[in-house]
């Protein structure tokens, strides 16, 4: 075990002045490597140490949640739970206190999977159609979740940032008025039957579709995808890829020299994100 | 706001002191000659008083700092809103009987003292004694073409709303025209905007801007006209001169934005000498504010204080001079008396100036004025023998003076090395702002002069003969600590007599591989990355920081150069000939031994590249074009920067959320915007860097390098917005703190109320009602004081988020994990 926490201390620096110790880290490590998997060899021996006691231990008349076993992992799980709930708090109580939230993560991970076999071996595996076995089945969902939450943090935001394209969220939507405005701009000398599906799709909102369609990323009602349908074939009219919008706030600009100006904001007036446009 | 200022015409009769500006300094020496009936006249360029002031945004609230320095004038000022003093002002110009004249912008100064002639736009004054309190602001290019004096030309915007359904022409197409153009250019507006340039590109303004305006102009917000120059202007019509001959376009506006020229130019006119050619001299004064033409004195930001405090007290200070009143004792008296304080013997201010004046090399040439003025940014304090007065690896950035007593610096291994009375040390840190390299003590009973950073940068502006010192002994420290072996002083003098300080821009190439040459380079600032071709395609070395040296390997084999350093960022270089460097080892053989240990080890650490290039080529090139990135985006500079590996990312904000909490409620990170390389992102976040581009010109020098490294301001930030200029990557905001959120676990259990992080503009307005708080700068100061280390990277569930160094960042260790 000492070599676990090595790195807890080994990683810190010491300045003289303030005699204050700070974590420096030299590289990037995620929150599943977290201390050469610290947190994973915890809860996986944690989980053995149950899988081996109970085959050890002998309860009579046989396992099962109501025994001094099962209490004792009962509780330990409930504890858990409550535990697992506090990351919630955690995350949002900014002390100054030593912690880290990349260290929480990776203990909330590890050992929120070791509830699958504290609170499985838990039951004795008596499951039936009560209010006991409902309460696992929906721990077990949550883990479940848990795990679904995993896979999309390691493949999702790789994803993000090649889709962002070093664009802020103030820009792609600054990006899109100005496809607006130049679609709205190249729609006027169409007929008028040519101009209202143009107009559809300007009216619809980028976001609309509701939760189905953004899961999936299928939008069947797009009124986009319906103009540009119906305009196919008519005209090659795809519009020329607009050149990306790079300032923020360019249009949004109070003063006439600029938010940098002297006692201006350095964020924009409108948005409230970093001003770009300096 | 219109001025209740009574102002009168220009006087007939010769006055005994003409006061040019009514800015604060102004303002408050005529006071004071009106208090004293003394005749005088107030020349003020514009329709209102104090015209630096006029132009700040509406509603700042101007600060009064220094809070410890007594206010002397017979006008009033304490922290308030702009309106509020500038009416008081107004009004105490009034009851002082000010002599002021509005709109006589003096142009010209002739005769001498008794006897001057001053030439304004309304005619000319006479007087015996002139008070130069016109700011630095400078005037702005008035455009040349006929018609240039009609009413509609403007040479500020201070509004873009102000304009509706108009024709405007801007004419300049740096940044500050095509930001004027593009404000005006906003679709609601309906301006029709022109815009000129008088070449064929816009090498003058910011990228930024430039592609910006050249989108407007695609979208058809404004013309955009290249070589083209207004040739006449008339009432409603302007006409142009383009390549393709004469044209006239409708114009109800022009702004004309043809930058300014510094008021250098016409102090030096009237004969005033400066103390030297840099931007940051002043013009050299006597301890009565009197320039180098008896008669002439200067006051002021002119006179190179910033602080409209300062500005008053010398305003009132410099009238009693004229007026003959010798005894005055200056306002800053108790000031400089507490900070002489706690020193053993009791003598009087002046004579511990004196003291100090006498006994110190870099104070010698320093007139009393400018002694006092920068006593007050320095402590003096009494060591014991053996006290010591800062550790080795100390963060710091002052420069100490011996003024009595000696001190000793430990170099390591037990060997102390002394520095005598009338020296200085501490000077690494001003130059290079990097950690202290050595510990240091009182050899005996001392009195050191701690100079704080900015009061040593003005001093070696200000007087040249402590800039040559200065220089001089860094350089020799410098390379006593890089040449270990027992060199002395004495040995590095041929090498020092020969040195030449090199300034180069970012990306310049420094050394090419494969050439010839000997010459031998200490970096002073900045940075510099080292390069080889293999297999054709320069690969990344190694990132040399400031107080490192290169080219070393020429001299010593002979050979061509066998890597290009270039400046990852603009740096000063210090360039050693190469034979007096040679002449040196030779003399020293065991400093030539450590050398070539150093040149061994560097090319141990290249051929380890170039094996690892061999085998290993895809891991090699990512930690090169890794690298590359890094040094583009200024990292270079940075000493500690936020980077984030978009690999583990997942957008929760959370970093910014706690960088807002652990502070006044603000974030000082913007995690989204910035650069990007193969999923490393550089978010827009304070670098700490090297040599602060921030620092540079703090009026009450309040920001600082703390203990660990952080470049931070501390209270008294007087909302300039200089730093926030200055700062090359946009990091420091100028904002008021939100008020106080709600608890978290409120906001967890009910949803009311602003969660964590930076509450909305919306609640934050809606929370003040009429209250406008006053907007300071804020950055990051690397979460000083809270012990576990900075908010944003202890905030980040993923570990996605870290501060490092360069260094640490491009360590050869990372390659070898990577390549493993
Ligand atoms: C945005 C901003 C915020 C600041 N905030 C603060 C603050 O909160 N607290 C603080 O202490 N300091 C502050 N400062 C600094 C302070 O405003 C200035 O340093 C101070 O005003 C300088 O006073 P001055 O009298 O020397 O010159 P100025 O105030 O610049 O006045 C010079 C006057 O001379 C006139 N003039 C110029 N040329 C001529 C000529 N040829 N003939 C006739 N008249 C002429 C000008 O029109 C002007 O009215 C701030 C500065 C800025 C830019
Ligand atoms: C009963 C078991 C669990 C409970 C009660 C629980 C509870 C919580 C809570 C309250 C949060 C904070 C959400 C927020 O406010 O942002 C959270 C976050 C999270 N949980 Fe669980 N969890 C459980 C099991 C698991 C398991 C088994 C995994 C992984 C396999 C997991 C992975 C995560 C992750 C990745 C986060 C997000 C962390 C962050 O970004 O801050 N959880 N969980
Ligand atoms: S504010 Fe800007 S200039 Fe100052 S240290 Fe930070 S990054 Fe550097
Ligand atoms: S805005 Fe910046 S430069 Fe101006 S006083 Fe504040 S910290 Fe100093
Ligand atoms: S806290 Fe970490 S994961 Fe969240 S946005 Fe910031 S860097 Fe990304």
């Amino acid at each position: 075990m000492a070599s676990l926490f090595s790195s807890l201390f080994g990683a810190r620096r010491r300045s003289k002045a303030t005699q204050t110790e700070r974590v420096r880290e030299r590289r990037h490590e995620g929150f599943l490597r977290y201390a050469n998997f610290r947190w994973a060899k915890i809860s996986g021996g944690l989980c053995l140490l149950i899988i081996v006691s109970y085959a050890l231990i002998d309860v009579t008349p046989r396992h099962n949640g109501g025994s001094w076993y099962g209490y004792t992992l009962g509780t330990l799980g409930a504890g858990l739970i409550l535990w697992l709930t506090a990351l919630g708090y955690r995350k949002r109580k900014m002390t100054s206190d030593y912690w880290s939230l990349k260290a929480w993560t990776s203990a909330h991970v590890y050992l929120g999977l070791s509830l699958m076999v504290i609170g499985t071996w838990h039951t004795g595996f008596q499951l039936g159609w009560n209010v006991h076995t409902l309460a696992w089945a929906l721990m077990m969902l949550v883990i479940l979740s848990g795990l679904y939450g995993i896979i999309v943090y390691a493949t999702l935001p790789q994803a993000l940032s090649n889709n962002r394209d070093e664009m802020t969220q103030m820009q792609m939507l600054e990006a899109i008025r100005a496809f607006d405005r130049q679609l709205h701009a190249a729609a006027q000398p169409l007929t008028p039957q040519d101009t209202a599906p143009v107009l559809k799709a300007l009216d619809e909102d980028p976001f609309a579709g509701g939760i189905g369609a953004r899961l999936s990323g299928r939008y069947p009602r797009c009124a986009t995808a319906a103009a540009l349908h119906a305009l196919a074939g008519r005209e090659r009219a795809t519009p020329r890829r607009a050149r990306r919008w790079s300032g923020c706030s360019r249009r949004n600009r109070r003063r006439s020299d600029g938010c940098a100006s002297i006692s201006g904001s350095a964020r924009c007036s409108k948005s409230g994100f970093m001003c770009m446009c300096r | 706001m219109t001025s209740k200022v009574e102002w009168k015409p220009l006087p007939t009769e010769a006055v005994k002191v003409a006061i040019i500006g009514s800015g604060p300094a102004g303002l408050s020496a005529a006071s004071r000659a009106g208090q004293l009936g003394l005749s005088h006249v107030l020349l003020e360029k514009t329709d209102h008083l104090s015209d630096t002031i006029f132009k700040y945004q509406k509603g700042k609230r101007v600060l009064a700092t220094p809070d410890r320095l007594d206010l002397r004038s017979d006008c009033r000022f304490a922290e308030g809103a702009r309106e509020y003093i500038l009416g008081n002002w107004d009004d105490d110009a009034n009851t002082n009987k000010v002599y002021a004249v509005k709109q006589a912008e003096v142009t010209e100064v002739t005769g001498q003292k008794g006897a001057f002639e001053i030439k304004t736009s309304k005619g000319v004054v006479k007087a015996e004694n002139i008070v130069l309190a016109i700011g630095t602001q400078g005037n702005p290019n008035r455009m040349r073409c006929p018609g240039n004096d009609l009413p509609h030309i403007i040479y500020t915007v201070d509004d873009p709303e102000d304009f509706k359904d108009k024709h405007i022409t801007v004419v300049g197409s740096g940044d500050a025209g095509i930001e004027n153009a593009l404000g005006v250019a906003e679709e609601a507006l309906e301006n029709t905007v022109t815009i000129l340039n008088r070449s064929k590109d816009f090498a003058r303004a910011k990228a930024k801007n430039v592609s910006d305006m050249m989108e407007a102009g695609e979208n058809g917000f404004m013309s955009i006209r290249t070589e083209t120059q207004p040739k006449a202007v008339e009432p409603g019509w302007l006409t142009l001169e383009t390549p393709t001959g004469e044209e006239k376009i409708q114009c109800d506006v022009i702004v004309a934005r043809l930058g300014s020229v510094a008021p250098r130019g016409f102090v030096e006119a009237m004969g005033i000498e400066f103390t030297g050619p840099d931007r940051e001299a002043f013009p050299k004064l006597s301890p009565t504010f009197e320039s180098t033409v008896p008669g002439i004195f200067v006051i002021g930001a002119l006179a190179g204080y910033p602080l409209i405090k300062h500005c008053m007290n010398q305003g009132y200070d410099v009238v009693e001079f004229i007026n003959g009143n010798t005894g005055l004792t200056p306002a800053d008296e108790k000031d400089l008396a507490a900070i002489f304080a706690n020193l053993p013997q009791k003598i009087s201010v002046s004579e511990w100036l004196e003291f100090f004046r006498q006994r110190v090399r870099i104070f010698s040439e320093v007139s009393p004025l400018q002694m006092r003025e920068f006593m007050l940014d320095s402590k003096a304090t009494h060591y014991r023998t053996g006290e010591i007065v800062f550790e080795k690896d100390e963060p710091g950035s002052s420069l100490f003076a011996i003024a009595d007593g000696h001190a000793v610096v430990e170099i390591g291994g037990g060997a102390t090395v002394k520095i005598e009375q009338g020296s200085i040390f501490g000077e690494v840190g001003l130059i290079s702002g990097r950690k202290r390299g050595a510990t240091i003590r009182a050899g005996e009973d001392s009195i050191f002069i701690e100079v704080s950073r900015t009061a040593a940068l003005k001093l070696m502006a200000g007087v040249p003969g402590a800039k040559r010192v200065i220089e001089r002994i860094s350089l020799e420290r410098q390379l006593l600590q890089i040449f270990r072996g027992g060199l002395t002083v004495e040995d590095l003098q041929p090498v020092v007599d020969q040195a030449q300080v090199e300034r180069v821009s970012a990306g310049k190439v420094v050394l090419t591989e494969g050439e010839q040459g000997d010459d031998v380079y200490v970096i002073r600032s900045g940075s510099m990355v080292v390069e080889k071709d293999i297999g054709g395609k320069p690969i990344f070395l190694r990132y040399l920081p400031a107080g490192s040296f290169f080219g070393e390997m020429g001299v010593l084999s002979g050979q061509p150069r066998n890597a290009t350093v270039k400046a990852a960022v603009g740096s000063e270089l210090i360039k050693l000939t190469g034979e007096s460097f040679r002449k040196m080892l030779a003399a020293k053989p065991k400093v030539r031994e450590a050398t070539e240990a150093a040149v061994a080890e560097r090319a141990q650490m290249n051929s380890f590249i170039e094996a690892r290039k061999a085998n290993y080529s895809s891991a090699v090139d990512m930690y090169s074009d890794t690298a590359s990135f890094i040094m583009k985006e200024g990292l270079g500079e940075a000493t500690d920067a936020l980077l984030i590996d978009e690999n583990l990312c997942v957008g929760c904000d959370n970093c910014e959320k706690a960088c807002a909490d652990s502070h006044e409620g603000l974030s000082r990170l913007d995690r989204e915007a910035g650069k990007t390389f193969a999923h490393l992102h550089v978010p827009t976040s304070c670098r700490h860097c090297e040599h602060p581009h921030c620092m540079a010109d703090c009026p009450p020098n309040v920001i600082h390098r703390g203990p660990d490294g952080e470049v931070f301001m501390e209270p008294g930030c007087i909302g300039c917005g200089n730093c926030m200029r200055n700062c090359p990557y946009g990091v420091i905001r100028m904002e008021a703190a939100p008020p106080e959120k709600p608890s978290l676990i409120r906001w967890l259990l009910t949803g009311f109320g602003p969660g964590p992080g930076e509450p909305s503009p919306k609640w934050t307005k809606k929370k003040l009602g009429e209250e406008k708080p006053k907007k300071i700068a804020v950055k990051c100061d690397m979460c000083k004081g809270i012990a576990d280390g900075p908010a944003c990277v202890r905030a980040c569930p993923t570990g996605a988020a870290i501060r490092v160094s360069p260094e640490e960042f491009l360590s050869i260790a990372r390659l070898e994990e990577d390549a493993d």
